[in-house]
């Protein structure tokens, strides 16, 4: 008992030591001599990316695909075929449904197939393991935590590695993560420091936490022991992890101990799939259906009903010539068996086909994103990039467009412009580059020509050439190549290059600089204090040959400022604020000596912090924070990041096409402003409404009681005087920056917050642009979010390049990345990546509308073509006792969404191009017409539904009325039910597909291919299937049926009939449409909207008019039929259009059947 | 779906596929064809007043004439239709109807005189009109084996399940099995014109050519090539209706058994509840006289099928043909009305055009 106590309670210990850290035996030997060896346990190096074996295949997948609720609707109505006696056989419905499921399987089954080979590839791979002082080879999912790897030159790491051994000399490799964030320049890692170079004899133990995905972030401590001394530790970084997937190169060979492996490697747990996101057509599309639904179910119960109603009478429902049998007389529930049937008669208004097509549609379509050679850009060699397919009717919709602005709207192509050294400024001549657009001269320009004293230019550029963290190629090449993980730092040592100070590299831990008289000088590496965007600055400490130790700093205006002398800050300041309202990006540089006593404590604490197993960033920043005080100004730089090609035309472009542009950028105010004006985002018009801490610290009072005057204030002016602003044409642009926004989202109270909040977003929306500067990346997703939620959830698009923008990209409804300088984190997370931002316009105003309009036009005529199919078999249940007779032939039933009328659609939908591209790129105002799913609204989907509902009426009724003498053959010959349902069949084929060919505006070879094709393929068919008893079918219904259809002339006479009677309202439709030409468009947009209102309110009434004489036909023929009363509406008294008013007078007349029969002349 | 599948792919960092063709044209500059750059040659059709105005006009001017052309034919064409149920106390058919009995040896007749008050030339067609019957409900529909009347033997003997509950009886195979062949339509008309001088000469009735070819030749077939009827279809009982096996409905051998045309005319299911199905043809004899002159006649059923039970109605009809088939006015009619609106439509909408279109025609002309 005490036992098993005892078993638990190291089993719970073992639990927790588990949840915070792991212990690792280098090369399994166990740290000191007298613990007993006793390995935990940890998975495998396996890699699992496959979903299925061949085992599990076939149940999961099914499982996996009847989880779909249309894939599972399906199979319902397929399971009540098999059970239940219905009316049209299993195959009918299960056929499709077997081609979708199958298709998909195979599809699945490919990809799964392809990871269990890119699986097996890297499991399966050769790596070298030292065991116990020999170099044995295993596979590489044999791997296990603890032993020591040896990984080659241009190898990828098997897994997650601390380095240990590095063939180059100063203990250091190079790999490069390309596979993993994209990002191919060279990273070096360093081994840990003074680590036993005999891997034979090591001896030591690694803490470090449990695997987590980050893959910047990795702590962790290393014993080593020593032959019974105390234990050396070591702290370990990120620096020293050595990532699964990332590959060496520029070193020999390395050799590192095994810490994560397998699906525990930071790569493994990074990489899971991200959420699914989900476009607003497939709402509209889930709607609709539901609408379906309600129609097939109430069908399907009136249908029911009317069916015991008719039973009841007499004789009606077992007369003599029609028995049931046994079986058919005892169903149980036969209400329900009823109700089923019908629904299985007509399951066919839901088609599954519709699915299959709007996936290979959108799968499809998104080739031409890919295709599209506008795309591609020379320099980096790559086209657009489509990450997943189900989004591309949303780039149709966008609304509101959320743009980083470094690398997004600039270049990020960084070029040194001027310095200015203790408020002298220092502009290269050579720099012949302007910024277009907003320019202000209020510099002291004067002082051009001062110089400061030589001592501090010299120190000025000795900080730049120090303070950063570039590399040199390893092998120093021709061309001055830098490596480094920002393009400012480049910029800044090439420009101290310009000025006579060239750094050559760091070795073992020394920085060389060959200043301006050519001579080297040296000084050795002491520590850096790396970048981070909250400090926003970053420091190395070095010391010279003389032994001093000094400090250098860089970093943004506000961080460096309040750490340096007052009286050095106003010399600079000016420089600094002229330089950012010009677009360019500022740093100052400090610097500080060192004494020793200064840098011995700040040693210990970093070394502390360092070490520390928890909160290590927290302490690294309180000592950064320490250090980096008390500092001496010397200077600033300006680097100008340059606007990307047709950045500004293409801003323009987008506000033309009613989308909102916000500017999200870590960027400070002044500089993101003016990339604004350059940008054209801001007009010179624009009235700026500013909320940031400056504007706030303005008036002197509380910050809280000053964001509320101002919000207030700026909602008036925006919100409530909008009406009479936008007359007089003003607009606004509203800058916030980060801090701002923060109280603005976390007010003290509760109710400020939510009020703060409407009042923020409200001015956002009357405003042209929005510029939120200084934002944590966090941020930028939390605006999307904000507007994403707000009211009418309004379609978000989010574009940017970085690392800090995938928050905002993955939380847009569209995430657009680009493939820019700073990695490739924002390309994978994206939902599409271009090369450049310029591509944006062509991707939203050509790609999504057209993307949008075909698959509007798919999923509205999908649902028409099922309804006026449908409905027809439906109108026929009053006709046949309500039995569930179909009207259409089993093979009818099942082909016509295959393949009678799904190719055509199919095509529209790939090639329609209502507009041609260039019109829609050269007209932005044409997006506005589909904005908020013009498209597929109620209105157009009842439209659409009345039109299936009229053509279906149309159809049955016309052939009905035929049908009341089947004698259509010159001979005398009857017709039946089968001739009844083929003729039905035929319209609907043609009417179907000629409406199609009516909307279709873009008549390419491949559209008369499959729209004549699909004729005549029904022809073809019709006859062949007709043309020979199939041994196969239990009944031959259809044979001969359409070959003698046609050998009857009225047959002939009233499909032509029927199919021009449903294309008139259509075609009387098109008529008065906007015309659509490229150049019909422009004037049409000048005429005045009266014209067009009177020109549709007369259309209305002629297709009333038509409407109504078409009623009058089929009841006038009915009742001389029938020889009953009647009573009637005689109408249609149009009075021509006088000041777009209109007399319709529909007097009610009697007419006695004498008359009556005079009017049809019997 | 499709995205997160491919982003799975990715994460061995092998496979450099990334998206739908995506990875394949990574460093290469896509291809400048037609088709992938969506420059396809087009025709692009803009419809407007100016393009579709003549084509209302012009269906109007084909539709009337057709619509006046059908409507005439329709008109030209006879038609008489007689009710002989004997639903009335004064109907002749009345005591047949009332004393039904499936079981009667001794078949019931009635003769109704009627009178045409028009002649009929060329051949006039025979038909039989059943009212409230339901050839096309569902359970009727299928009740029938075609293999079995396309001669196929294994059927003969075993019918398909379809054909229950009149598959079989007293444990033989019924041939033709089935509700549609079990009900067939039995009564016999037969027509008698009454001479002014009061002969009742019988009219010939031909009751071959009422079927289509390819059912009477392909679609029904005899069991046994050419063997004794009787001897194939032994072992088979006839339809529990019926008052005679198949193999008696004719004393001609090639329209005896399953190719009977009044067969095959009847397993023809008719579309809607009240339908007419092709009876007999009296064909023309010469040019001279008509082949059904102006007078009396006098029409004799043996009355055999009930349809009171279901309130049905059973009905003769004699018609002329045209080359659209029976009369039916509705075609006349549709055509006359869609031309006319067509027209109407075409005038109104000059009228509008010319009247507000001034300033539109520049639009039309920039296409």
């Amino acid at each position: 008992m005490l036992l098993f106590l005892l078993d638990l309670i190291r089993l719970l210990g073992g639990d927790e030591r588990r949840v915070d850290s792991r212990t690792i035996y280098v090369g399994h030997r166990s740290g000191s001599t007298n613990e007993a060896i006793n390995p935990p346990k940890f998975c495998d190096n396996r890699i699992v990316s496959s979903k299925y074996t061949v085992w599990n295949f076939l149940p999961k997948n099914l499982f996996e695909q009847f989880r779909r609720i249309a894939n599972f609707y399906f199979l319902i109505i397929f399971l009540v075929q098999v059970i239940v006696d219905t009316p049209t056989s299993p195959v009918t419905s299960g056929l499709p449904l077997f081609f979708v499921i199958t298709v998909t399987a195979i599809k699945q089954g490919y990809e799964d197939w392809l990871r269990h080979k890119a699986d097996n590839e890297v499991n399966k791979y050769p790596v070298t393991v030292l065991e116990d002082g020999s170099r044995i080879r295993k596979e590489s999912e044999k791997i296990k935590v603890g032993d020591v790897v040896e990984v080659d030159e241009d190898e990828t790491f098997p897994c997650d590695l601390i380095l240990l051994q590095s063939s180059r000399d100063d203990g250091t490799c190079y790999v490069t993560t390309a596979s993993l964030d994209g990002e191919s320049n060279h990273k070096t890692h360093y081994t840990v420091p003074d680590a036993e170079r005999d891997l034979e004899s090591l001896n030591a133990t690694i803490e470090c936490e449990q695997p987590q995905p980050d893959l910047y972030k990795f702590v962790g401590r290393m014993h080593i022991y020593t032959n019974n001394q105390e234990p050396a530790v070591r702290s370990l970084g990120p620096e020293n992890l050595l990532l699964k997937g990332a590959t060496l190169k520029n070193t020999q060979k390395i050799c590192g101990v095994a810490v994560y492996t397998g699906m525990e490697t930071k790569m493994a747990l990074n990489y899971q799939g991200k959420s699914q996101k989900r476009s607003a057509v497939e709402k509209s599309i889930n709607a609709f259906l539901l609408v379906y639904l309600c129609i097939l179910v109430s069908k399907a119960l009136v249908c029911t009903t009317l069916k015991y109603v008719w039973q009841s009478k007499p004789g009606q429902d077992e007369p003599w010539y029609n028995e049931k049998t046994d079986t058919e007389k005892n169903i149980p529930l036969v209400m329900l068996t009823d109700f089923l049937s019908f629904m299985v008669l007509f399951n066919f208004i839901i088609p599954v086909s519709m699915y299959v097509t709007v996936e290979m549609q959108k799968f499809l379509g998104s080739f031409f994103i890919t295709w599209d050679k506008d795309f591609f850009d020379p320099e980096i060699q790559e086209g657009a990039l489509v990450n997943t397919s189900d989004l591309n009717e949303e780039l149709g919709q966008v609304e509101y467009v959320f743009t980083d602005k470094t690398g997004t709207l600039t270049q990020n192509n960084m070029e040194f412009i001027e310095c200015c050294i203790d408020g002298f400024q220092y502009k290269y001549q050579d720099a012949s580059s302007e910024l277009d657009g907003f320019c202000v001269t209020d510099g002291p320009l004067n002082k051009l020509q001062q110089k400061a004293g030589r001592e501090r230019e010299e120190l000025f550029l000795r900080a730049l050439c120090l303070c950063h963290t570039v590399q040199m190629p390893s092998p120093p090449q021709e061309q001055r190549g830098f490596i480094a993980s920002s393009p400012d730092e480049v910029a800044l040592v090439k420009g101290a290059m310009r000025y006579g100070f060239t750094f050559l590299g760091l070795e073992s831990k020394n920085m060389k600089i060959l200043n301006r008289n050519n001579d080297v000088e040296m000084y050795e590496l002491l520590h850096v204090l790396s970048f981070d965007p909250v400090r926003r600055r970053m420091s190395v400490i070095v010391r010279s040959r003389a032994g001093d130790t000094l400090l250098f700093c860089k970093g943004a205006d506000s961080s460096i400022f309040p750490r340096v002398r007052q009286e050095e800050v106003e010399r600079i300041r000016m420089h600094v604020e002229r330089n950012a309202t010009e677009g360019y990006r500022t740093l100052c540089v400090a610097y500080k000596h060192l004494s020793e006593e200064e840098y011995r404590q700040a040693e210990e604490g970093l070394k502390e912090a360092r070490l520390a197993l928890q909160d290590r960033e927290e302490k690294l920043m309180a000592v950064y924070n320490q250090v980096e005080t008390g500092m001496s100004l010397i200077g600033a730089t300006a680097v100008e990041d340059r606007l990307q090609e047709e950045a500004a035309e293409t801003m323009e472009a987008l506000q033309g096409a009613g989308i909102k542009v916000w500017v999200l950028t870590g960027d400070k105010m002044e500089t993101a402003k003016s990339t604004c004006y350059a940008c054209r985002l801001f007009q010179r018009h624009t009235e700026l409404l500013e909320l940031t801490v400056r504007t706030l610290e303005d008036g002197g009072r509380r910050r809280e009681e000053r964001l509320h005057d101002l919000l207030i204030e700026y909602h008036k002016k925006a919100v409530q005087d909008a009406p009479s602003v936008k007359a007089a044409n003003q607009d606004y642009g509203f800058i916030i920056d980060g801090a701002t926004l923060s109280m603005v989202l976390n007010s003290s109270s509760e109710s400020n917050s939510s009020r703060y909040k409407n009042l923020f977003l409200q001015i956002c929306f009357n405003c042209t642009a929005v510029l939120c500067c200084r934002m944590a990346p966090l941020q930028k997703a939390q605006i999307v979010k904000m507007v994403k939620n707000s009211k009418g959830s309004p379609i978000t698009l989010s574009i940017g390049d970085g690392a800090n923008d995938v928050s905002m990209i993955l939380e847009a409804h569209v995430g657009i990345g680009i493939k820019g300088k700073e990695g490739r984190q924002a390309v994978r997370n994206s939902d599409y990546a271009i090369p450049k931002l310029k591509h944006l316009k062509k991707l939203l105003l050509a790609h999504g509308h057209l993307y949008y309009v075909r698959i509007a036009h798919l999923v509205q005529y999908f649902f028409y073509k099922n309804l006026c199919f449908i409905l027809p078999q439906f109108l026929y249940q009053f006709f046949c006792g309500y039995s569930q007779q179909p009207l259409y032939d089993a093979a009818y039933l099942t082909m016509y969404n295959i393949c009678f009328t799904s190719m055509p659609i199919l095509a529209y939908s790939l090639l329609e191009q209502h507009i041609c591209l260039e019109v829609l790129l050269d007209n932005a105002i044409l997006y506005r017409e589909i904005a908020k799913n013009a498209m597929l609204r109620w209105g157009p989907f009842l439209y659409w539904t009345l039109l299936g509902v009229f053509h279906g009426l149309l159809f049955f009724f016309g052939v009905r009325y035929l049908f009341s003498n089947p004698a259509l053959q010159d001979n005398g010959q009857v017709f039946g039910n089968w001739s009844y349902g083929t003729i039905v069949f035929t319209v609907l084929v043609f009417t179907v597909t000629l409406k199609l060919a009516l909307d279709t505006r873009h008549w390419t070879w491949v559209n008369h291919f499959v729209i004549w094709g699909s004729l005549a393929f029904y022809v073809f068919f019709s006859f062949f299937w007709g043309g020979i008893i199939w041994p196969f079918l239990r009944q031959q219904r259809l044979y001969f049926v359409f070959a003698n259809m046609l050998s009857s002339v009225s047959a002939w006479l009233v499909i032509i009939l029927l199919i021009l009677l449903s294309l008139l309202p259509e075609i009387l439709l098109v008529v008065f449409r906007k015309p659509r030409g490229p150049r019909a468009r422009q004037v049409e947009l000048r005429e005045t909207h009266t014209h067009l209102d009177s020109l549709s309110l007369s259309l209305t009434l002629c297709l009333s008019c038509s409407h109504f004489s078409l009623l009058f036909m089929f009841s006038m023929y009915s009742k001389c039929h029938d020889r009953l009363s009647i009573y009637f509406g005689l109408f249609c008294f149009l009075v021509p259009p006088k000041d777009s008013s209109f007399l319709l007078i529909l007097p009610t007349i009697h007419v006695f059947p004498s008359e009556m029969k005079y009017i049809c002349g019997m | 779906m499709m995205a997160s599948g491919y982003s799975t792919k990715e994460e061995d960092g092998h496979i450099t596929v990334s998206g739908p063709g995506g990875g394949a044209l990574r460093g290469k500059k896509p291809e400048n064809t037609a088709f992938k750059q969506q420059r396809l040659p087009a025709w692009q059709p803009i419809l407007t007043a100016g393009t579709v105005l003549p084509a209302f006009f012009i269906i109007g001017l084909i539709f009337i004439p057709i619509g006046i052309g059908l409507y005439v034919t329709s008109n030209n064409i006879k038609e008489f239709e007689i009710d002989y149920t004997g639903v009335n106390m004064s109907s002749p058919c009345f005591n047949c109807s009332q004393n039904f009995s499936w079981n009667s040896t001794r078949p019931c007749t009635c003769s109704i005189p009627f009178y045409l008050d028009q002649p009929y030339e060329n051949n006039v067609f025979m038909y039989y009109g059943l009212s409230n019957f339901y050839q096309n409900h569902r359970r009727y529909v299928k009740s029938r084996d075609d293999s079995q009347l396309n001669g196929d033997l294994q059927s003969l003997k075993t019918p398909s399940k379809e054909c229950e509950p009149y598959a079989e009886h007293d444990n033989k195979p019924i041939a033709p099995c089935g509700a549609i062949a079990n009900s067939m339509f039995n009564d016999t008309l037969e027509l008698f014109y009454n001479d002014p001088n009061g002969t009742k000469v019988p009219i010939p009735l031909t009751a071959t050519g009422i079927a289509w070819w390819t059912d009477k030749h392909v679609k029904f077939r005899n069991p046994g090539e050419n063997a004794n009827l009787t001897a194939v279809f032994q072992g088979t009982m006839k339809p529990v209706n019926w008052r005679k096996p198949v193999y008696e409905l004719d004393s001609d051998p090639q329209n005896n058994g399953f190719i009977n045309e009044d067969f095959i005319v009847w397993m023809r299911t008719a579309a809607l509840p009240t339908f007419r199905k092709l009876y007999r043809i009296i064909h023309k004899k010469n040019n001279m006289v008509p082949t059904l002159p102006r007078g009396n006649y006098t029409l004799e059923v043996v009355y055999n099928y009930p349809v009171r039970s279901f309130e049905g109605r059973k009905r003769m009809i004699l018609s002329t043909i045209s080359w659209m088939g029976g009369k039916n006015p509705f075609l006349g009619i549709a055509y006359i009305t869609v031309g006319s609106v067509c027209f109407f439509l075409g005038v109104v909408l000059l009228i509008i055009h010319h009247k507000y279109g001034n300033r539109n025609n520049s639009a039309d002309i920039s296409n």
